[in-house]
């Protein structure tokens, strides 16, 4: 068995290889797709002639298009991601101020929804064909269809006009001492430091915007894991094993519920991905100090080093998130780890 | 014995008619073409619909800014003094154009794609293929869209290129898999021992089995896709002011929060509203086709 | 007379489909006492399976019990409901069941190991707490029982790491294990291969008989039933048409149905293919109001159409549901 885990490990690392870069060539493609000059623009119109050229030739932007590639490659292997073209300073800088904010509220907002979609999918089919049922049908349609930053713009009304009992906006109240970063995650950092208010303070700050945005994908798993429960529940197996006397409880938590989440990990793992697209609109409504503001001000100066290593971060994530997704696949579905992948 | 004295023409409309049937039978799949068939009529009409057409652009008129909702503003009027609600009949063309545009241009480039990798499953050609679609599925719709329209022009075409560019892949997914089944079906390989040419057999015996579920995938994305553009536009990558756009609504009117909160919220639950229709429909259409019974 | 264990009486159930109600089974008796074996005969689709999961109490959502009786060991199975749903059903204690599929039988994500024990557990365990040793002991032991080679090794495989026939084994050591007074068995070998076929049929008669158990056997082939049983029921269309111990049935068959049956049988001796029955199963939607098999009947009588017929006596415990031997 462990010679199958790790040859597929190894499988599964050299596909994510080839896909990371596709990914990079895809980036740098759209980086280059910009009509104009990077440099020109960068440096404005009024700037003369030979300043350009310097910065075209600094930027490798004489070069042919494969070099261009490489070397730029070359230097994100580095872990270089360059210069902000509109804030002068390194974009790992800028990333390590902003990204931990973003990326605490994307962990708080999968938690919401690997809780929430499999809880409310497994009573749905449970008590399927009762007002339970009926209920999560309405939020699947509802969560699917409606935008996560209309829903921030709901809760936001609930919240903070009609029943004020969760803070709307920022990320900690005043008064309230930031702890000393360590990971720049405040929860994190608050537990660590052992400031367990501001922990819980910012705590409360990102349950609007990670339920918010984890609505879409709640919704969604809630019905996948829904209706894959009823098709188990109605396999012989069930009954054969309901003939023998093992209890309903014990059939529905153990053997209904492992194949049925197979099919919702894999979900799930795609809508967590997403969710780094949707947290920018989230954001900005909750005026979140995270990516956003730094996303957007880059989109719209047309920053393509700060544009390129956004994503360049999110395909990396993405690329991981695949790889643990198929290891809890394998973990559920034995035959997967047998026959080597899906 | 008896099908065989009926037509073939009468077979098909005899199809329909049960397929329509069971449409019919499904109450929420009715809600949705109603409100599908309301968003086209409000798109298509806003001039006349609309109670103030010319504030569907650079209209001004700061007597009237912020009027909360009421009998002359039914949804209340923005900071220009616009009426919202004009404002929002018109926004729903740019949300149309989105979803029709988009699958327009995404379905048949994904499709013809998906039937070459199909057809050559197993070679070099196929494979490439796959992989490419498999980098393009790596970034996260959204992301990717954000991406190519932050650096074009912000207009509605250029968001939904963005768009495309990121979705074409699930087609050319979907078709690959069905034709490497329908490939070995005996009569595929029958009409290749009969000599069709691959032109054919790709297009008149493999891609007519395959138009079930790439009309039903339409219908259920199309919904996804208003909001991909709803999401763009937010952002302010879509439609450009003066002309309403529904996300560029959400946005501007999220600065007003909770104070004048309809300037936000209408808007938004107008999106909801248009892709729930969709959404709705579109699961009236796979239970419709889909050859399970129930 | 022995004891009679099973006694299914006027069972009428049916399924809520899109367009209505399937009524399929349409009044089914069935009587059985301890340490008999029984068959029920019929074609695919004349409710053998339902009437089965009807007495395990593992009917599916939409299916729906109108009329009828069940009682097993002298316990009414059935008990009234709501009126859409109609009656509800008590789980038998002491019943097991081997299904069709042995693929769909077994939980694909458990190993045989867990699903045995599992079922051990429940099924002996709720007097007195069992310790995982005995509970592996036992597993081990059903196991040997149903000719299962190396019990060790398949209690850590998964189901998809054996073969049909190892499989339909381990459901058989399944059902075994909870050591009921009635084992029913659906048509346990249709997915088999035919060599295979015979040595499951020969471990469920023998451990059958060793057990002192009762065996219902679903089957759509006679030449198994004649093998395996002392009496045979014939199916037809949700009714049962005709009740015979098995020899008596294949000596002299009255129900045209039956006759029918018996004639559509290839001869391995190449006489030629027998007539068959023109005419296939009526639409459950719409049955026929009096007897179901009148539409296909070439000896029908004018009153078969509107009346059903009852079970008829013609002697030798050989019981027939047709106007022709009332």
């Amino acid at each position: 068995m462990r010679k199958t885990w790790s040859s597929m490990l190894l499988r599964r690392l050299l596909q994510s290889i080839l896909v990371l870069i596709g990914v990079s060539i895809l980036i740098f493609g759209i980086s280059r797709m910009v009509p104009g000059d990077p440099a020109r623009m960068a440096l404005g119109p009024r700037t003369p002639e030979w300043a350009v050229e310097n910065l075209r030739k600094q930027l490798n932007l004489d070069k042919p298009l494969p070099v261009q590639y490489g070397l730029w490659l070359l230097k994100m292997l580095r872990g270089d991601l360059g210069e902000s073209l509109v804030t002068r300073r390194l974009v790992n800088d800028d990333l390590r101020d902003f990204l931990p904010a973003t990326a605490e509220l994307i962990v708080v907002a999968a938690i919401i929804e690997i809780i929430g979609g499999i809880l409310l999918g497994v009573f749905a089919a449970r008590y399927s064909q009762t007002w339970f049922d009926g209920f999560t049908r309405v939020l699947a349609y509802l969560g699917v269809a409606t935008p996560s930053f209309v829903w921030a713009i709901i809760f936001l009304l609930i919240f903070s006009f009609a029943w004020p009992i969760l803070p709307a906006t920022g990320r900690l109240s005043a008064g309230i001492i930031t702890p000393p970063r360590i990971t720049g995650m405040i929860v994190l950092d608050g537990i660590l430091s052992g400031n367990f208010a501001a922990a819980w303070d910012c705590l409360l700050h990102l349950i609007l915007p990670a339920i918010s945005l984890a609505m879409y994908g709640v919704a969604q798993s809630a019905r996948i894991t829904r209706a894959s429960m009823i098709e188990n529940m109605e396999r012989d197996s069930v009954y054969a094993h309901a003939a023998a006397g093992v209890p309903r409880r014990v059939i529905m938590t153990k053997y209904v519920l492992k194949p049925s989440l197979i099919p919702t990990v894999s979900v799930m793992a795609l809508d967590i991905v997403a969710m780094a697209g949707n947290a920018f609109l989230v954001e900005m409504i909750f005026n979140y100090p995270g990516l956003s503001r730094y996303g957007m001000t880059a989109m719209l100066n047309k920053d393509l080093n700060a544009i390129v290593a956004v994503i360049l971060i999110l395909g990396l994530c993405f690329v991981v998130v695949n790889i643990i997704v198929d290891f809890i696949v394998a973990l559920l579905d034995p035959r997967v780890a047998h026959y080597g992948g899906v | 014995m008896e099908a065989s004295t009926v037509s073939l023409k009468e077979a098909r409309r005899e199809g329909m008619r049960r397929s329509w049937y069971r449409f019919s039978r499904s109450n929420v799949a009715i809600v949705g073409l109603v409100g599908v068939l309301l968003t086209i009529v409000l798109a298509i009409f806003a001039p006349l619909i609309a109670p103030y057409p010319q504030h569907a652009s650079a209209f001004v008129d700061y007597e009237n800014a912020m009027v909360p909702p009421s009998r002359a503003y039914l949804l209340g009027s923005d900071p220009s003094g616009r009426d919202i609600l004009s404002r929002i009949i018109f926004a729903t063309r740019g949300a149309l154009k989105m979803g029709i545009g988009v699958l327009a241009a995404v379905v048949p480039l994904g499709v013809v794609v998906g039937l070459i990798a199909g057809y050559h499953s197993g070679s070099a050609i196929g494979v490439i293929i796959m992989r490419i679609t498999d980098i393009f599925l790596a970034v996260p719709p959204l992301l990717l869209a954000l991406a190519v329209s932050a650096v074009l022009k912000p207009n509605l075409f250029n968001a939904m290129m963005a768009v495309s560019i990121s979705w074409w892949p699930w087609y050319t997914r979907l078709v690959y898999s069905m034709v490497c089944s329908i490939k070995n079906e005996f009569y595929t390989q029958a009409a290749e021992l009969t000599g069709a040419s691959k032109s054919h057999i790709m297009f008149r015996e493999i891609l007519p089995n395959c138009l079930p579920p790439i009309l039903t995938k339409m219908t259920l994305d199309i919904g996804f896709v208003i909001l991909l553009g709803a999401s763009l536009s937010f952002v302010g990558l879509g439609e450009q002011p003066p002309t309403p756009a529904l996300g560029t609504m959400v946005a501007d009117g999220a600065k007003y929060m909770p104070q004048q909160w309809w300037v936000a919220v209408f808007p938004g639950l107008a999106i909801m509203f248009i892709v729930l229709c969709f959404n709705l429909l579109g699961d009236g259409v796979r239970d419709t086709l889909s050859t399970e019974e129930v | 007379m022995a004891n009679t264990i099973l006694n299914v009486d006027g069972l009428h159930v049916g399924y809520r489909v899109y367009g209505g109600t399937l009524k399929v089974l349409d009044g089914i008796r069935l009587v059985m006492d301890a340490g008999e074996k029984i068959a029920v005969v019929g074609e695919t689709g004349c409710g053998k399976t339902t009437t089965m999961k009807s007495i395990m109490g593992i009917l599916p959502r939409q299916a729906v019990i109108r009329k009828g009786q069940i009682n097993f060991k002298g316990r009414n199975l059935l008990t009234p409901g709501t009126e859409a749903r109609g009656m509800r059903t008590i789980r038998p204690k002491g019943v097991s069941m081997v299904f069709q599929d042995p693929i769909a039988a077994l939980n694909p994500v458990f190993t045989v190991g867990q699903q045995l024990s599992d079922v051990i557990k429940y099924s002996r365990g709720q007097t007195k707490q069992l310790s995982k040793q005995s509970v592996r002991d036992a597993a081990i032991e059903v196991l040997k029982l149903s000719a299962l080679p190396d019990p060790e090794r398949i209690l850590t495989n998964y189901p998809f790491q054996l073969s049909g026939g190892m499989r339909q084994r381990v459901c058989i050591a399944m059902a075994l294990s909870t050591a009921g007074d009635l084992l029913i068995a659906d048509e346990p070998t249709t997915n088999l291969d035919v060599t295979i076929q015979d040595q499951v049929l020969r471990l469920i008669r023998n451990l059958v008989e060793e057990q002192g158990m009762s065996l219902a056997l679903v089957t759509h082939s006679l030449g198994v039933a004649r093998q395996m049983t002392d009496r045979i029921y014939i199916m037809y269309a949700g009714t049962m048409v005709e009740v015979a111990p098995t020899e008596g049935l294949f000596d002299k068959p009255f129900h045209p149905y039956t006759k029918g049956l018996l004639g559509s049988v290839p001869k391995l001796t190449g006489e030629g293919i027998g007539l068959g029955i023109p005419g296939r199963i009526p639409d459950y939607l719409k049955p026929p109001a009096g007897c179901r098999f009148y539409p296909r009947c070439e000896e029908a009588l004018p009153e078969c159409k509107d009346n059903k017929p009852e079970l008829y006596d013609v002697g030798g415990g050989h019981r027939v549901a047709c106007f022709l031997y009332r």
